[in-house]
C-alpha cells in the first residue's frame, strides 16, 4: 500500500500507539477488568440465588438493566446514523471521526444485549426464543432487528477498516506476530487494485444506505416494548420516534465525549480539529430541539389531559418528593444546557461542548430510569403491599455493579481496540484534512472518491 | 376435612372411569404405576373394577383399591394442557355486595397451589372508584382475558389462551423475561424471584400447566382457574371456601354458574344484576364479571377491624384516611 506523505504523518503519530502497551494502557485495563470481575461476582449471585438479589419485584419487574440496555442501544446510533448520513451525504469532515462512530456503535451494540439478559429470568431457556418464536411479541422483532443490526454495524465497521488492516500489514511494525497476522487475515489481500477499491466503494455506500433504516428499526422496535402496552406514560404513539431520535442524539453525545477523550489522552488536535466538535455541536443541538420537542408535547398532552393514570405518573415526574429533581435535570441538562451551549458563541469550544454532552448523556440515561420506574410503579390497581421493596423499586448494589461493569466493558473495549487499530483512519486521509484549517471550512475536496 | 378428601378421591375415581373410555389412558395408566411404587403394602381389593387403557393400548381392569388420589397430579399431557377442555368456555361472576373480605378465598387459594404468604394468586382489594365513594371490597384472579395483553407479548408462546378460555402458563417454556408482567395491566402476575418452597413430595411431581406444580425459580405464575379440579367435576378452592358465597364459577356454553350453594343461570345472573367487567374500556375482554356493590350485606369495617395489623396496613390510606408514605 503506498502513502501518501499526509497519511505517513498519521501513521507514524499513531504508530507509538499500536506497537507500545504502556503502563497507563495497563493499568486502566487492569482497573476495568476488577469492575467486570466484580460485576461477574454479582452476576453469579444473581444466577445461584435469583433475581431476588435485584431491586426488581412484582410491580416493578425491570429496572436499571432495562435503563442501561435502552442506553447503550442508543449511544450505538453514533456510528451507524450519525456516520451513515454523514457517509450518504459525501460529508468530507466525517472522515477522522467515523472511526470513533462506528467503535461506540458496535461495542455498544455488544454490551446493549447484556443487560436485556441480565433481566431474563431462565438465561438457560435463551434457546426458546429460537425454538418457540412467537412472531407477535415486540421482543421476538427485538432479537431479529438487533441481531440484523449488529451484523450491519459489524460490516460497516469492517468495510472501513480494511484498508487500514492492508497498511498495518505491509508496514514494519513491531508488534508480535499473532497480531501480524491477524492483520493479514483482516486485510483479505486489499492491494489498493482498481477493482478492489470499487468493490468496498460500493459495498461500504450500500451498508451506509441499510444501517440507516435499520437502526430506526432498532430504535422504535425497543420502544414498542413499552408502547404496544396497557401502560401509563408508555402507551403512546410518539414512543417510536421519540426513542429514535433520543437515541441519535445520545450517540452524538458519546462520540463527541470519545473524541475529546481520544484527542487529549493521544495528543490528535491536528487531526480531530474544533471544527469536529463544532459541527457535531450543530448536529447535537438540532436533536437536542427535536428531541425537546417530542418531550414538551409528550407531557403537555398527559398533563393537559389529565386522565386519572397519566396524571398519577405525571404527578410523580413533576412532584420534587418523588422523582422531580431528576426530571427537572433530565430536561435542564437533556435540553436545554446543550442547545444553549453550542447556540452561544462563547460557548461553542470542544471543552465546553464536550462537558454539555457529558451532562446530556447522563441526562438521557436518567430519562431512560423515568420512563421505566415510574410507570411501573404506577399500576391500575391499588398495589396495597406492606413489603416496601414492591412498591418502590431500589435499585440494589447487585445491578449497580452490573451497571458499571457494563460502563468498564465499553471503556475496556475502546483501550483494547485503539491498541489494534489506528483510531483515525490512514487510509481515507488525504491532505485538505491533515491541516488545521481555520476560517473557510466549507471547503469542499475536488477528488469525489477518496478511496 | 376427612369428608373433603373422601370426595376428592370419588371424583378422582370418576374421573378415571370416563378416561378409559375416553383413552387418556397412557397417562392414567402412568399415574397408577406412580400410585402402585408408593404404596408397597397392598389394600385389600374392594371389589370396584375400573376399566383403564394401558401403554399398549389394551384395556385392563383394575381394582379401585389399587388405584389411589393423587392430589396435582398432571392428568392431561403438556399437549392438551395447551388446548383446553373442550366444549367448555369457563368465566366466573364475583357478588361484590356479599364479599366481606373473610379471606378465605385467599387462604384456600394459597393452600391448594402452596403459595408463600406474602405472594397471592387471588387477593383482595379494597376500592374506592371515587373520593365521596364508599369503599368495597374487590376480589381479583387472573381475569383470563379474551384478548390477553399478556399472551400477546409473550416472545415463546408460555402463556397461551386456552379453547376453553383460560390463559395459563407453561413455566418450562417460560424464560421469565418479565414481559407479560409488564403488559398485564391488572397486576395479576408473580414472579418467582427466588427459588420457590414446594413441599418435597411435590417437588418431583411432572409438571403440567394446568396444575403449576411445581413451581420455578425465575418464571411467572398466576391464578389459573384450576383447571386439573374442573377436570375433576371439582369446583376452584375459592369458589368452594367462600363463606357468603361470592363467587359463581361455570360454563358460558351451558349457561350455568354456581357458588358452590346455588347453581344458576349466568346470562340470567349477569342481567338481572347488573354486571360489568373491571375496566372495560381496555378492550381486553375479561372472563371475569363483577356485580356492582349495591345493597351490601356487611358494612365494610367488618373486613378490616379482625383483620391482624400487618394486612390492617394495606388498607389504611383508605379505611382511616392515612397515606402509605
Amino acid at each position: 500500500m503506498e502513502l501518501n506523505e499526509y497519511q505517513k504523518e498519521l501513521f507514524e503519530k499513531q504508530r507509538p500507539t499500536i506497537e507500545k502497551f504502556s503502563l497507563r494502557n495497563w493499568a486502566w485495563t487492569i482497573f476495568f477488568l476488577m469492575w467486570i470481575g466484580f460485576g461477574g461476582y454479582a452476576l453469579y449471585l444473581q444466577i445461584a440465588v435469583g433475581h431476588t438479589v435485584t431491586g426488581m419485584r412484582d410491580n416493578v419487574v425491570w429496572g436499571l438493566y432495562i435503563a442501561n440496555f435502552i442506553f447503550f442501544i442508543g449511544i450505538s446510533y453514533a456510528g451507524a446514523v450519525i456516520s451513515g448520513i454523514l457517509h450518504i451525504l459525501e460529508v468530507e469532515w466525517r472522515k477522522p471521526i467515523i472511526r470513533i462512530a462506528e467503535m461506540i456503535t458496535v461495542i455498544s451494540t455488544i454490551i446493549g444485549p447484556i443487560f436485556i439478559l441480565l433481566c431474563i429470568g431462565r438465561l438457560d431457556r435463551l434457546h426458546h426464543l429460537f425454538l418457540y418464536p412467537r412472531l407477535q411479541s415486540p421482543i421476538t422483532w427485538d432479537v431479529f432487528a438487533i441481531g440484523t443490526y449488529f451484523s450491519g454495524s459489524v460490516i460497516f465497521l469492517y468495510l472501513a477498516i480494511i484498508k487500514d488492516f492492508a497498511i498495518l500489514r505491509d508496514a514494519n511494525l513491531n508488534v508480535p506476530k499473532w497480531k501480524k497476522r491477524l492483520y493479514k487475515f483482516f486485510a483479505i489481500g486489499y492491494r489498493g487494485t482498481h477493482g478492489q477499491k470499487r468493490h468496498i466503494r460500493i459495498s461500504t455506500n450500500l451498508m451506509a444506505i441499510m444501517i440507516v433504516p435499520l437502526a430506526i428499526i432498532v430504535h422504535s422496535v425497543l420502544s414498542w416494548i413499552f408502547g404496544m402496552t396497557l401502560r401509563p406514560g408508555w402507551h403512546s404513539t410518539i414512543f417510536g420516534p421519540y426513542f429514535v431520535l433520543a437515541a441519535i442524539y445520545s450517540g452524538t453525545g458519546v462520540l463527541i465525549m470519545a473524541m475529546w477523550v481520544y484527542r487529549k489522552m493521544y495528543k490528535l488536535h491536528s487531526y480531530l480539529l474544533d471544527k469536529h466538535f463544532i459541527f457535531l455541536g450543530y448536529i447535537m443541538m438540532v436533536l437536542g430541539a427535536g428531541y425537546g420537542y417530542f418531550t414538551f408535547s409528550e407531557y403537555l398532552t398527559d398533563w393537559f389531559a389529565s386522565e386519572k393514570w397519566n396524571a398519577e405518573v405525571i404527578e410523580k415526574l413533576f412532584n420534587p418528593a418523588k422523582y422531580g429533581w431528576w426530571f427537572l435535570y433530565s430536561n435542564l441538562f437533556g435540553i436545554l444546557i446543550p442547545i444553549f451551549v453550542v447556540a452561544i458563541p462563547a460557548t461553542r469550544k470542544p471543552n465546553w461542548i464536550a462537558l454539555a454532552s457529558f451532562f446530556m448523556v447522563i441526562a438521557l440515561w436518567i430519562k431512560r430510569y423515568l420512563i421505566i420506574v415510574p410507570t411501573l410503579e404506577s399500576p391500575l390497581l391499588p398495589m396495597e403491599d406492606t413489603r416496601m421493596e414492591y412498591v418502590k423499586y431500589h435499585a440494589t448494589w447487585v445491578e449497580w455493579a452490573l451497571t458499571l461493569a457494563g460502563v468498564a466493558t465499553f471503556f475496556l473495549f475502546f483501550t483494547l481496540i485503539s491498541k489494534f487499530i489506528p483510531i483515525i483512519p490512514i487510509s481515507e486521509f488525504s491532505n485538505k484534512e491533515a491541516k488545521p484549517k481555520t476560517g473557510n471550512q466549507t471547503v469542499t475536496e475536488t477528488t469525489t472518491n477518496p478511496a | 376435612m376427612k369428608a373433603n378428601e373422601e370426595t376428592r378421591d370419588q371424583g378422582r375415581l370418576d374421573f378415571l372411569k370416563t378416561a378409559a373410555v375416553a383413552t387418556v389412558g397412557a397417562l392414567a395408566c402412568g399415574s397408577l404405576n406412580c400410585s402402585c411404587s408408593k404404596k408397597p403394602a397392598t389394600p385389600p381389593p374392594s371389589g370396584d373394577k375400573v376399566k383403564l387403557l394401558s401403554p399398549e393400548g389394551e384395556i385392563v381392569e383394575v381394582d379401585s383399591a389399587y388405584l389411589n388420589h393423587q392430589e396435582h397430579m398432571a392428568i392431561v399431557s403438556k399437549l392438551e394442557a395447551r388446548e383446553g377442555i373442550a366444549g367448555k368456555k369457563f368465566v366466573m361472576v364475583v357478588d361484590l355486595s356479599r364479599c366481606k373480605n373473610a379471606r378465605k378465598c385467599v387462604n384456600a387459594c394459597q393452600k391448594w397451589h402452596y403459595r408463600p404468604e406474602d405472594t397471592e394468586w387471588l387477593s383482595v382489594k379494597l376500592m374506592k372508584d371515587s373520593d365521596k365513594g364508599a369503599p368495597y371490597w374487590f376480589p381479583k384472579q387472573c381475569f383470563h382475558c379474551d384478548n390477553p395483553p399478556c399472551v400477546k407479548v409473550c416472545p415463546v408462546d408460555a402463556t397461551f389462551k386456552r379453547s376453553d378460555g383460560l390463559v395459563l402458563i407453561d413455566n418450562e417454556r417460560c424464560i421469565g423475561c418479565k414481559f407479560c408482567m409488564a403488559a398485564c395491566p391488572y397486576s395479576t402476575r408473580v414472579f418467582n424471584w427466588d427459588e420457590p418452597d414446594v413441599p418435597t413430595y411435590l417437588k418431583d411431581q411432572p409438571y403440567s400447566p394446568e396444575t403449576g406444580i411445581p413451581a420455578r425459580v425465575g418464571t411467572v405464575e398466576k391464578c389459573d382457574f384450576c383447571p386439573d379440579r374442573s377436570r375433576e367435576g371439582l369446583l376452584p378452592p375459592c369458589v368452594e371456601a367462600c363463606p357468603n358465597g361470592v363467587f359463581y364459577f361455570g360454563d358460558e356454553n351451558e349457561d350455568i354458574v354456581t357458588n358452590g350453594d346455588e347453581t344458576v343461570s349466568f346470562s340470567q345472573l349477569i342481567r338481572d344484576g347488573g354486571a360489568y367487567r373491571f375496566m372495560e374500556e381496555l378492550g381486553t375482554k375479561p372472563r371475569v364479571y363483577y356485580l356492582p356493590p349495591k345493597n351490601r350485606q356487611f358494612p365494610v369495617e367488618r373486613g378490616y377491624e379482625a383483620l391482624p395489623d400487618k394486612l390492617k396496613d394495606r388498607f389504611r390510606d383508605v379505611m382511616e384516611g392515612k397515606s402509605h408514605d
